[in-house]
């Protein structure tokens, strides 16, 4: 059928193309099939990219399409990284991403490792935990406000359970030393399934017949642990710490409808503040030099930390 | 030292790279760079730091662009 159907599209092709065709190489060939994904990348990414270098050089503003474009150099770059705002943003984003990883990859080894243990209904639980995932971040915003709400929300009356604190006596986003601790929590709700995923693949991953030697040679659990488990999950690990280190270093909906940045600027992270300057303020110059330098951060953290999980699969 | 072999059926591939020209040791260089312009951006201390933060980053990330090219 599929011979049939190969032949009637090799007599309807026109003779002249033919013969174009059957004198192509076998690399020309190769380029045609290629060209339509690399010309599809350099308008998607290569040029844009190209584009915003050019901008973060003038004082251009998407607002104001008539107004002369001057070409200021490096003044936008200046201007970024003498801000004390924007260096306090950074620390935000600092704080929200070293914690989000830390808990995450914490709790979803830890998951991971119990789920692993083979027990009655497991795969239920994991479905079960793995839902949060599958929630929209705008969904989960939503109503993450709403139970952390004072007087109606269940996480206080949880916490007062707990601590014996009254639980209006605190508001999670409404308070500034609780809020950058509020957005930590929610996305750690929210992503650690997927590390409890990617490790699980790894642990599954581990053939039983390596433990089996470790316990005739008599390790202990512990040692097995230390030198089978976390070595062999080790990869899978770095590769989830990657994924959610670029994703949270662009956090930008889950927090938006958390906190909306505040109270004040204390939850602004780096992707809300760029969002303002390039489209509440329209200074799109500046806000092309602040996303280079973002770029470039990302870049040069993703390029060692490839190579650094490449040694380790090396091993 | 050993030296570069003279047999005349040698490729330039198969000679090794000139000491200076090692992957390793710039790759290292180059990402201690980027470590530390990451580490002066979102530090809390010094204005300073973060203020030359991104020259030290773009530094490292291209040194460590070229010099990922070069032999191991």
């Amino acid at each position: 059928m599929s011979n049939s159907a190969i032949e009637r599209a090799a007599a309807a092709t026109p003779p002249k193309l033919a013969r174009r065709v059957r004198g192509l190489s076998d690399r020309a060939i190769a380029w045609i099939f290629v060209a339509p994904t690399i010309f599809l990348l350099l308008a998607v990414n290569i040029f844009p990219l190209i584009w915003t270098i050019r901008l973060s050089f003038t004082n251009y503003r998407v607002n104001r399409p008539n107004a002369e474009v001057e070409w200021v150099g490096l003044r936008n770059y200046q201007r970024i990284l003498t801000d004390e705002d924007i260096w306090q943003t950074m620390q935000a984003t600092a704080h929200f991403l070293i914690w989000t990883i830390v808990l995450q990859v914490l709790i979803g080894f830890a998951l991971a490792w119990l789920i692993n243990k083979k027990f009655r209904g497991d795969n239920f639980w994991t479905t079960i935990i793995v839902l949060p995932m599958m929630l929209s971040p705008a969904v989960v915003g939503n109503f993450w406000t709403f139970l952390y709400q004072p007087q109606i929300g269940l996480f206080n009356y949880v916490v007062s359970f707990f601590s014996g604190v009254d639980p209006s006596s605190f508001s999670m986003i409404g308070e500034v030393s609780l809020a950058p601790w509020a957005i930590v929590i929610v996305d750690t709700w929210m992503w650690t399934p997927f590390v409890m995923l990617i490790c699980l693949a790894g642990l599954r991953s581990i053939p039983t017949s390596i433990y089996e030697a470790a316990e005739c040679d008599r390790a202990s659990p512990w040692r097995q642990f230390w030198t089978i488990t976390v070595p062999m999950v080790l990869p899978f690990l770095m590769l989830a710490v990657l994924f959610r280190g670029i994703e949270n270093f662009k956090m930008f909906d889950l927090v938006v409808q958390l906190t909306g940045g505040g109270p004040g600027s204390t939850t602004e992270l780096t992707s809300i503040n760029l969002k303002r300057e390039a489209f509440e303020k329209w200074r799109t110059g500046y806000a092309s030099a602040y996303a280079i330098i973002l770029f470039v951060t990302v870049f040069g953290l993703a390029s060692i930390y490839v190579k650094a999980l490449n040694k380790v699969k090396e091993r | 030292m050993s030296l570069p072999s003279l047999d005349p059926e040698t490729t330039p591939a198969d000679r090794p790279a000139p000491r200076f020209f090692r992957r390793g040791p710039w790759e290292m260089a180059a990402s201690i760079l980027i470590g530390l312009g990451v580490v002066m951006m979102m530090q809390p201390f010094v204005m300073v730091a973060f203020t030359y933060s991104f020259i030290v980053t773009l530094t490292g990330t291209v040194m460590f662009l070229i010099v990922s090219h070069f032999p191991e």
